[in-house]
């Protein structure tokens, strides 16, 4: 089927970085207030679909070089990693801690090892997802 | 050192994520997979000897104290399940090697099996409630994918009944733990075990302790609800088929273990009585389904569903031999079922079918093949001295103490029938008229082999080691029939 969707793609080369952005910040918000990983990661994946749908898979895939399964798999690591981490500091699986350090335009952040369990949640939830599509949408 | 405990999840875990990154190198996978799953094996028994002689272990996750945060105990009961999930998964997964096809290990098959094995062993291990379905939907997760694997047609609609079947059942699961929340307020199983006890005998609990009792027997395959096992557990090929007829069913069983003996142990009269009942049909209905096929690989099914009959009887009789028994019978059964599985796969390798009447004289060209079926059978129907009769035998002393004399006879009769159902494969497929010459063999099963004798070696082991075995048993039992030192390890002061 051949149709004029030159407004959509227009529309989406804003969009879906602007999606994409919220994602990050959703992301970031997690730690203390709504958000985290696994919103963050849904998002993302929705500002991908939003291109799937709006371009063709094939110029998704040039723009975006990625294989979903390895990121599922990176993310994985992630996130047992930071579990695993407690084995090293005699701390009972999955402890977290976290700390205050100074960055240059920043400021003072708080950084927690919990941030990198979310990661892992993001790039779970965003390698699962787009691997599902993904599949659906190469059976036609 | 607390932190040991998590390694039986933690080490198929990290081998199933560890696979995914090379997943077209097929001997890689397979180098692995096999060395993951031998760790796991020294793992699990430096556990279980640890936890006998310095007491129940528990971890708190993250640091959170129990009864807020999640807790995982080792007491003999799940250490020497996770022992026994280990030292048949490896068995197993040698055995896949040259029969589950390199298509399939392309796709993933060994991250799914051990993210099974992950989920098998943290269900054993939790001491949360909550935690427990979470275990559950891990290890169906895998199995989904274990049970579609590969997508042949029968495989496909078998998979569908069970995804649909298991989505219920854990929907009912959610439920009952938002129920026994709701009343009791809390998820840990130790401080449940004391909430539960301090309500007495409000009807609602016995409510919930039904409810609960659907959803595992759904899982663990109890009569009435036993129906989608037939077909979900012969279809997938021989390795998936076994390792599902070994673990699954099993831990369902384990949960009605735990939660019949920590959480509703006050008000027994109703639904102890229930599960005496369903068990003996059970038995019935799964000795029936034995006798009645002529296709091996039902044979086998129906008596994986004659098993959860017997285990369940010595939950129902609630006494500490019959808790003896019903433990060591399940440990058999995980090896034994595994055994049979196999052999039978191997069979069907041989044979080229898997109906009875399209088989025979196997013993001419698989010696060996054949008197390890027969060692498993004789097992499998508690012959004395293998591996299934000191278990049989205490289900039926601490069954006799309960008075329960009905059932008793029933399991008697029950074992007769089994051992008639699976030596009718013997007399039919293994001696009798060979059907096929030496050249007409369908396929070589001498890369089969090993995992078979090492199993059938495990369940000798079960019947002439039971003096060395005994005493683990002992200490399993004594945390079910006395929850107390459960509940005590678990909350110490806090309670």
């Amino acid at each position: 089927m051949k149709y004029n969707d030159i407004i959509l793609q227009t529309v989406t080369k804003f969009i879906s970085f602007l999606i994409f952005l919220f994602a990050v910040y959703i992301f970031f918000n997690g730690h203390q207030e709504p958000g985290g990983g696994f919103i963050g990661g849904l998002m993302t994946s929705a500002a991908l679909v939003l291109l799937l749908l709006a371009f063709d898979m094939e110029t998704v895939r040039r723009a975006l070089p990625i294989d979903y399964k390895i990121m599922t798999a990176i993310g994985l690591v992630f996130a047992v990693g930071t579990g695993v981490g407690s084995f090293f500091f005699s701390a009972p699986f999955l402890s977290q801690t976290f700390g205050y350090f100074h960055f240059p335009v920043l400021g003072e952040l708080e950084l927690t090892t919990t941030l990198a369990f979310d990661l892992g949640v993001y790039l779970v939830v965003i390698g699962t997802a787009m691997t599902i599509i993904q599949t659906i949408g190469e059976d036609n | 050192m607390s932190n040991w405990l998590i390694l039986p999840v933690l080490i198929p875990l990290i081998a199933g994520i560890v696979a995914l990154f090379f997943p077209k190198h097929v001997t890689a996978q397979r180098v692995w997979a096999f060395i993951t799953s031998m760790i796991l094996i020294g793992v699990n028994i430096f556990l279980l000897t640890y936890i006998l002689s310095n007491g129940i272990m528990t971890l708190e996750l993250g640091g959170w104290e129990a009864p807020f945060g999640i807790v995982f105990v080792g007491d003999s009961l799940a250490t020497l399940l996770t022992t026994t999930t280990a030292l048949v998964a490896l068995p197993i997964i040698y055995f896949s090697f040259s029969t589950i096809g390199v298509e399939r290990e392309k796709y993933y098959y060994y991250s799914f099996f051990q993210f099974l094995i992950a989920g098998v062993s943290g269900a054993f291990l939790t001491g949360d409630i909550f935690n427990l379905f979470v275990c559950f939907e891990v290890l169906l997760l895998a199995s989904y994918a274990l049970i579609g694997h590969g997508g042949t047609k029968t495989q496909l609609k078998e998979s569908f009944n069970y995804v649909i079947v298991n989505v219920v059942s854990s929907a009912f699961f959610v439920i009952g733990v938002a129920y026994l929340y709701a009343v009791t307020g809390t998820l840990n199983m130790a401080q449940l075990s004391e909430r539960v006890s301090e309500a007495g005998s409000e009807p609602i609990i016995t409510v919930i302790a039904i409810l609960f009792l659907i959803v595992f027997g759904l899982k663990g395959a109890l009569f009435p609800l036993y129906f989608w096992l037939p077909g979900s557990y012969s279809v997938p090929p021989t390795a998936i088929g076994a390792i599902f007829a070994a673990l699954l069913t099993k831990v369902g069983i384990y949960s009605i273990f735990r939660t019949y003996s920590v959480i509703f142990n006050e008000e027994t009269a109703v639904t102890h009585t229930i599960l005496l009942v369903l068990s003996a049909v059970t038995m019935i209905i799964g000795v029936i389904g034995a006798i009645a096929y002529r296709d091996v690989k039902l044979i086998l099914v129906y008596n994986v569903i004659v098993a959860v009959g017997f285990i369940l009887f010595g939950v129902a009789s609630l006494n500490s031999d019959a808790f003896v028994g019903a433990i060591y019978y399940l440990l058999h059964d995980i090896v034994i079922k595994a055994a049979l599985f196999l052999i039978i796969g191997a069979l069907i390798t041989a044979a080229g079918t898997s109906k009875l009447s399209g088989m025979g004289g196997m013993i001419k060209h698989h010696p060996l093949l054949t008197w390890m079926f027969f060692i498993s059978a004789l097992a499998l129907a508690g012959i004395p001295p293998l591996g299934g009769f000191p278990g049989k035998l205490m289900l039926v002393v601490g069954g006799a103490e309960a008075g329960h004399y009905i059932v008793v006879a029933v399991m008697m009769v029950a074992s007769l029938l089994v051992l008639y159902s699976v030596i009718r494969i013997f007399l039919q497929g293994f001696l009798g008229e060979p059907m096929l010459t030496h050249a007409e063999q369908h396929g070589s099963i001498k890369a089969q082999m090993p995992p078979i004798v090492f199993l059938v070696a495990l369940s000798a082991f079960m019947g002439f080691g039971a003096e060395i075995m005994y005493p683990f048993v002992e200490s399993a039992a004594e945390t079910l029939i006395n929850p107390r030192a459960y509940v005590e390890a678990v909350l110490g002061g806090n309670s």
